[in-house]
């Protein structure tokens, strides 16, 4: 070892991008999330001790399962736990101590993926699955996770709190499910991570550094899910991610203002970012079974291969918003169908489905369904109609970014209209 | 570990249905519990009656009040409990996700106490102690 600077930005890194994998083994291990975690930081403390003498191992990972395995037997004979009676503990003592494993590489990420699938499981509320997920597997503070969501510590640590002893006294267990229960439960697991994605990714996430955070945390999520279950769904999700990640630095201006897709700058896009998405979805589609991740992934990879918006193959797009609502027949997938009809037939035909929708009584309450049709109606050079639909939908939207754009939007038919208002 | 998974239905929907179809669902329920005691699972299970023969004790001023009909003012009545064995919370999901009775309506599972079990089964001895 070469200086303590050089061995202190080693132990750092390892610290990354081992500890979520040791808290994972060491809880399937322990079976206790808070016992795993004490234990975690007293291996951490013994390598931070032991190393510099003895040279870092050559496999971390193992070396710190080991060591917090004996420092949470420790832990455990010191306190006898309210809830575990005597024979329980001996009976899990005797199970840690007989925990003979190689802690092989294959074995370390698959605790991993135990992990997310009890973090995400269907007992747990699901606005505690997230937290949990980003805690437990994701490695996050609870500030960090606290400042994401827009709450204080103390809620976010209660949520937390109230996650682990949901799995504890529940008896959830960890594991990955059964091959039965598999499909409907990796689609909750997907719904979390794509959750995580879009808290980082929303207009109203603002810049800050901890959003970024997330979205690279969901990404780094469907790969180590990826890696593990090589299933269409998952590879269409991370395709979906990676082709909205290529979007970012263009559909935000500098004044912190949306940009929309069509008026988006594309050369700066990222093509390595679509290139693999776009990899992913031919995949995907290749292996069947198409779910709706990858068929969003594949509107995006249409908008992708357009040099402009006027470029774009709006009947392709409207062809798999068909097939999307064939798997998700729900009226947000109808209303973004009914937008590329406008664009590939014109305002009209949009329109007559937009206002079909409305009056069946759904997405009165959406803002977006009334800055479509404020937008298709726009065109139409009906610009008294739209700026009434512009300020239906400025009543509704809650977003700050979104509010702004509105607002221009309803200057801009103002003006055109002559119309103007006290 | 133990579980006790409440099975409830909404009892006039389910009198409403023809006989053969009633005795069919039954002969279903019996079959599957069978099929879990065979495996070593059920360890135990009553059919309740039904919940208009119901009473309810509450303390209402200091004293025991005896109100007639099921405490919980829902559609679906509580109409039977299975004590099962199981491995974990998803063992006791796919074991229960398979029997007839969640047909005529939502099963809860619920993990018993095992602290509280252990004082029972010591006859409350060290709950003093």
């Amino acid at each position: 070892m070469s200086g303590d600077a050089s061995f202190q930005s080693r132990m750092d890194q390892i610290y990354r991008s081992e500890s979520g994998k040791v808290l994972a083994s060491l809880i399937r291990l322990i079976g206790d999330m808070d016992v795993a975690e004490d234990a975690l930081h007293d291996a951490f403390t013994a390598a931070i001790k032991t190393w510099p003498q003895s040279s870092i191992p050559e496999n971390p990972a193992a070396w710190l399962i080991t060591t917090g395995k004996f420092k949470a037997i420790d832990v455990l004979r010191r306190r006898s736990r309210r809830h575990m009676l005597e024979p329980e503990l001996q009976r899990r003592l005797d199970e840690i101590e007989s925990a003979n494993h190689s802690f092989a590489e294959q074995d370390i990420q698959d605790d991993r993926l135990r992990l997310i699938f009890t973090c995400c499981h269907p007992a747990i509320d699901p606005d505690i699955q997230i937290p949990l997920t980003l805690r437990e597997v994701c490695g996050l503070t609870t500030e960090e996770i606290a400042s994401a969501f827009l709450t204080s510590r103390s809620t976010m640590a209660q949520r937390i709190v109230r996650g682990k002893k949901k799995i504890q006294e529940a008896r959830i267990p960890f594991s990955i499910p059964s091959t039965a229960e598999l499909p409907e439960r990796l689609d909750s697991v997907l719904a979390v991570v794509y959750l995580v994605f879009n808290e980082g990714y929303s207009a109203s996430a603002g810049q800050c550094a901890i959003r970024f955070e997330l979205c690279s945390e969901a990404i780094r999520l469907a790969r180590a899910i990826l890696s593990l279950l090589p299933e269409p769904e998952v590879m269409g999700l991370l395709a979906l991610m990676l082709l909205h990640e290529s979007r970012r630095s263009a559909r935000l201006d500098d004044a912190g203002d949306i940009v929309l897709l069509e008026d988006q700058d594309r050369s700066r896009w990222d093509q390595e970012l679509i290139a693999e998405g776009r990899q992913w979805v031919e995949r995907a589609m290749k292996l069947g079974g198409v779910g709706h991740y990858t068929l969003q992934a594949a509107i995006s990879c249409v908008h992708a291969d357009a040099s402009s918006a006027a470029q774009t193959d709006w009947n392709q797009i409207v062809l798999l918003y068909g097939l999307l609502f064939r798997l998700r027949p729900t009226p947000v997938v109808e209303l973004n169908q009914a937008v590329a009809i406008a664009m590939r037939d014109g305002p009209e035909a949009g329109l007559t489905r937009i206002d079909a929708l409305l009056q069946r009584g759904q997405l009165q309450d959406y803002h977006l369904a009334h800055s479509a049709r404020g937008e298709l109606l726009r065109r139409n050079g009906r610009f008294e109609q739209a700026a009434q639909a512009f300020e239906l939908a400025l009543g509704l939207a809650r977003q700050e970014p979104e509010r702004r754009l509105l607002q221009r939007k309803l200057r801009m038919v103002e003006s055109s209209s002559g119309v103007k208002r006290a | 570990m133990k579980f006790v998974c409440l099975g409830y239905f909404d009892e006039q929907q389910f009198n409403a249905l023809p006989e053969a179809e009633r005795q069919s669902m039954e002969q279903c329920c019996l079959a599957y519990d069978n099929e879990l005691r065979e495996t070593g699972h059920f360890i135990g299970g009553e059919p309740l009656g039904p919940a208009c023969n119901a009473v309810t004790l509450r303390m209402q001023n200091g004293a025991v009040a005896v109100t007639e009909g099921p405490f919980a003012e829902t559609k679906e009545v509580l109409g039977g409990i299975l004590m099962l064995e199981a491995r974990d919370l998803n063992h006791a999901i796919s074991l229960m996700s398979q029997h007839p009775g969640v047909r005529i309506g939502p099963f809860e599972i619920r993990s018993v106490d095992p602290e509280f079990a252990e004082k029972m089964e010591r006859g409350g001895k060290s709950a003093t102690a």
